[in-house]
């Protein structure tokens, strides 16, 4: 089946099977290994992209749901972002695995509460697991590009 | 059998696509011993640029004064990838900014370590012992590289090699005032006919440093954060197929595959493959093959040990091994004086069991190979995340029947090891279906295959006894582990910094026929519980504070007492803790590194849930060569090490692993994070210790301590889930 949607600015056709779903489309047709499969069950946030603006798991969603729709992952923050820049400076990652769906994640609290509480990011946080341990230096990164503005 | 497709459309290439969405900085180019095949490179590994100089194995010097420095060890998130350039870039008196690090071939005669100096390399990176283990052998290489670099300036300029100096890549002649960049020396310099030895009186002192021991990024950081960071699983090959396992649910059954035809017919389906130990699928789309794997109809053969199993019992079991006089799987670790006759002597006795439940490694990145093997069966391509590089590439040559020579062998990032990706397993099925398949295969283990045949740190009971005479001084100590998992058992449960006179510390193994692997720090975490908790109740019970009472024991360990004591500085260890909240705190060594921890915690007694609010360790690991990035896996370790000893349990009923994923395999969220970690690092010339696992030991009796300062209850069984918690406070 052939599948029209926008990826990081770029409108794309895609060749895919029926069952074809977000995660392995980026991840295997596209080449855009950023985004990670970690649980398959929307419950570690390793996958995490925006749909529309919306930061979603992206190994629920089928690919026919995006279609017509745009979508965007890691490498379409272009590595400039305030937020990579202050993951680098907080020096976040350890195994880095988690890290593309804990900054998607972020990025989308950002753009929908330019400064959110501690709370707040807590909880909109919750989702996206690290096994290395990382939390806290991703909450310093968090508050640093708040404190920025 | 019917194939799906599957290509982006044609209308826009690959490589058009990459380099326009987004701004991405790779492009797909071939790099590999068989035409048609690609990886991404990084883009400034350009094909056009002049040819490096190559140092010596360890360092290529290129004319615009770039140096690539080999790096042998896997990166797992544990950063000695910085750590070992760090060496070798320092009395190579490197300018840092123009480093980059590889991968280095799986050389083991070359790039191996060689313990104590000695024996055939090894490449395995395992017991944090990457730092310290290389940590002569590089410095001497980044010499043996500045050595060769001055002699041939020396030759060119015609002037005694002992006139001249380095500063950050370049060579410096001060009497006539000259000097060179690197990049220069590299445009003429010659290999010379024999490498120099360089012995340990030439290595720089550590006042001398000018790179160890200071801020130094981590080089794979700002990969990790764009997404270009490589893993195996992001290896994506032209014509790739995807395949994934049915594997056994109880380890040692047999499958028999019911649906044969049905399943070749599937959509997307290329070939079915029987394995000793499940059944594999191989299809044009990870999509096809997980559908397939659903699709199976295996029947298991029953008769292996396993199925006798259930961990619910094994506590029993377990106890009535421990109180045994003579068992026949008993290891003797320490036997010193007579533990037993000393404590028939004591004025007082204490006695307590303290158990732990199996434990999975929950690596972000589960499991995955890709392996190609040529047209002709003759040679093969591996990319893999892999603690043991060497032992893997040779796995694979059996498997499939090749020289190891034949075997090319490319390393990836690891998304996490802690132990368990220094097993092969995964590699070698990914070999033997590539045997059959013969195109490039990405083997996927799903979140499910990598928790139900996971390889598991072990169950383990802990039965202590102690003796104090009438001083109160501890005169007898006795430790007994009885689990399975033999040598997993018994690391971290010897006390080299307590001075106690009779010890009597040993092992009791017993088989069950389940999978058992090192986790991160091993034996460390189950027996540091236990003796630190037991050390916190022998305090109580003599009311004396537990600080004071492992001052006195570490009279002749001058450094781990100092370590306990900055620790116990840094908490404020005396002041009361706030309202409904207290501290606890233990001590560990582990793979050199001394640990003092200290955590501040409070209950939901409703709930019976524990929430750790504050952490303080201090950490003497002898010379540091990364302090931030030891700050960082003392913070990580402290949380991995809450996250295990709060939510992680792994079960057994009848052999089968009764968790799946991570919605019945709990692990720490950010929202119950301590508030703060703080970490202190002791200052030292000694010679390095390892780090990645030094904090997580001392996790565990840290908050048992704690809620026994809180409660006046004592947990003895890990991990202190609010269900565990909520009985013993009620019993």
């Amino acid at each position: 089946m052939k599948y029209s949607f926008n990826v990081n600015g770029q409108n794309l056709e895609v060749d895919a099977p029926e069952n074809a779903n977000l995660l392995w489309t980026l991840r295997e047709r596209l080449q855009l290994t950023g985004t990670k499969y970690g649980c398959g069950a929307a419950l570690c946030g390793a996958c995490t992209v925006h749909l529309d603006g919306t930061p979603v798991r992206a190994c629920m969603i089928p690919l026919s749901m995006v279609a017509g729709r745009s979508v965007r992952t890691i490498e379409g923050l272009g590595g400039e972002h305030p937020l990579q820049k202050a993951w680098i400076e907080a020096q976040v990652p350890q195994c880095g695995y988690c890290q593309s769906g804990q900054i998607m994640q972020a990025v989308a609290l950002l753009e929908q509460n330019p400064s959110p509480s501690r709370e707040q990011i807590l909880a909109h946080m919750n989702g996206n697991l690290c096994r290395c341990g990382t939390y806290n230096r991703i909450l310093k990164a968090i508050e640093s590009v708040i404190q920025q503005r | 059998m019917k194939k799906s497709t599957q290509s982006p459309s044609p209308s826009m290439s690959r490589r058009k696509f990459l380099i326009g969405a987004g701004g991405l900085t790779f492009l797909v180019t071939a790099a590999s011993v068989f035409p048609g095949f690609s990886v991404k490179e990084e883009e400034d590994a350009s094909p056009h640029a002049p040819p490096s100089y190559q140092v010596n194995a360890w360092v290529h010097l290129a004319p615009d004064g770039s140096i690539t420095i080999m790096n042998p060890a896997a990166e797992m998130g544990q950063g000695s990838m910085t750590a070992l350039a760090v060496l070798i870039a320092e009395e190579l008196d490197a300018d840092w900014s123009k480093v980059r690090i590889e991968h280095s071939p799986v050389e083991p005669d070359i790039y191996g370590l060689k313990f104590r100096g000695r024996g055939r390399g090894r490449m395995i990176t395992v017991g944090s012992f990457t730092v310290s283990g290389y940590f002569d052998a590089l410095r001497k290489a980044g010499a043996q590289a500045r050595y060769v670099l001055l002699s041939n300036v020396a030759e060119k300029w015609q002037v005694p090699l002992s006139e001249l100096r380095t500063e950050p890549s370049l060579v410096v002649h001060p009497k006539s005032g000259r000097s060179i960049s690197y990049g220069e020396v590299a445009t003429f310099a010659k290999a010379p006919a024999t490498l120099p030895e360089i012995g340990e009186e030439q290595l720089k002192q550590p006042a001398q440093f000018r790179l160890i021991g200071t801020y130094m990024p981590r080089f794979d950081i700002p990969a990790k954060t764009d997404g270009s960071g490589q893993f195996a699983m992001d290896v994506v090959l032209p014509g790739m197929v995807y395949a994934v396992i049915n594997r056994s649910p109880v380890h040692g059954a047999k499958p028999e595959l019911r649906n044969e035809t049905e399943l070749k017919a599937a959509e997307g389906v290329l070939e079915v493959v029987k394995l000793e130990h499940g059944v594999g699928v191989i299809a044009d789309s990870v999509e096809a093959a997980l559908a397939a794997k659903k699709q199976m109809q295996i029947e298991w053969s029953k008769g292996a040990k396993a199925y006798e199993y259930d961990s619910e019992s094994a506590p029993q079991t377990y106890r009535a091994i421990a109180v045994q006089e003579h068992y026949a799987g008993t290891s003797v670790l320490v036997s010193q004086g007579d533990a037993q006759a000393a404590l028939a002597k004591a004025q007082r006795r204490f006695e307590a069991d303290y158990l732990n439940d199996f434990v999975y490694h929950a690596q972000m990145e589960p499991l995955n190979a890709v392996v190609s093997v040529a047209a002709d069966g003759r040679s093969a391509e591996v990319w893999a995340g892999t603690q043991a590089s060497a032992g893997a590439r040779s796995a694979v040559a059996e498997v499939l029947g090749l020289e190891v020579s034949q075997v090319h062998f490319h390393p990836c990032y690891l998304g996490g090891g802690f132990g368990r990706r220094s097993m092969s397993d995964y590699i070698e099925e990914a070999a033997h279906l590539a045997k059959h398949i013969r195109r490039p295969l990405k083997l996927l283990w799903t979140r499910e295959d990598d928790v139900q045949y996971g390889a598991f740190r072990p169950m383990s009971l802990q039965r202590m006894q102690a003796g104090v005479d009438a001083e109160g001084k501890l005169t007898t100590w006795s430790h007994c582990i009885v689990g399975t998992g033999n040598r997993l058992l018994g690391s971290g449960a010897r006390n080299p910094y307590y001075d106690i006179p009779n010890q009597q510390i040993e092992v009791r193994n017993v088989e069950h026929g389940i999978r058992t692997k090192h986790w991160r720090a091993v034996g460390h975490g189950p027996n540091k519980f236990a003796i630190e908790a037991f050390l916190d109740e022998i305090a109580t019970a003599l009311q004396e504070d537990p600080v004071q009472l492992r001052l006195r024991l570490m009279k002749n360990a001058p450094r781990a007492a100092a370590v306990l004591k900055a620790a116990a500085e840094m908490a404020q260890w005396g002041r009361a803790a706030p309202a409904g909240r207290a501290r606890g705190l233990a001590f560990a060594e582990r793979s050199g590194a001394l640990v003092a921890g200290i955590c501040e915690i409070s209950l939901k007694a409703d709930t019976g849930k524990i929430r750790v609010h504050h952490f303080w360790a201090a950490v003497d690991a002898g010379i540091v060569v990364q302090p931030e990035n030891t700050l960082a896996q003392m913070e990580g370790g402290i949380v991995h090490g809450i996250s295990s000893v709060l939510h992680e349990r792994i079960t057994f009923s009848k052999g089968q692993v009764q968790q799946s994923n991570f919605h019945n395999y709990s692990l720490l969220r950010m929202a119950d994070t301590p508030e703060s970690i703080a970490v202190h690092i002791m200052p030292s010339s000694e010679k390095p210790a390892g780090i990645g696992e030094a904090s997580l030991p001392v996790v565990g009796g840290a908050i048992a301590n704690a809620f026994a300062a809180l409660t006046g209850k004592r947990l003895r069984h890990l991990p202190f889930t609010p269900e565990r918690v909520q009985q013993v406070l009620e019993g």
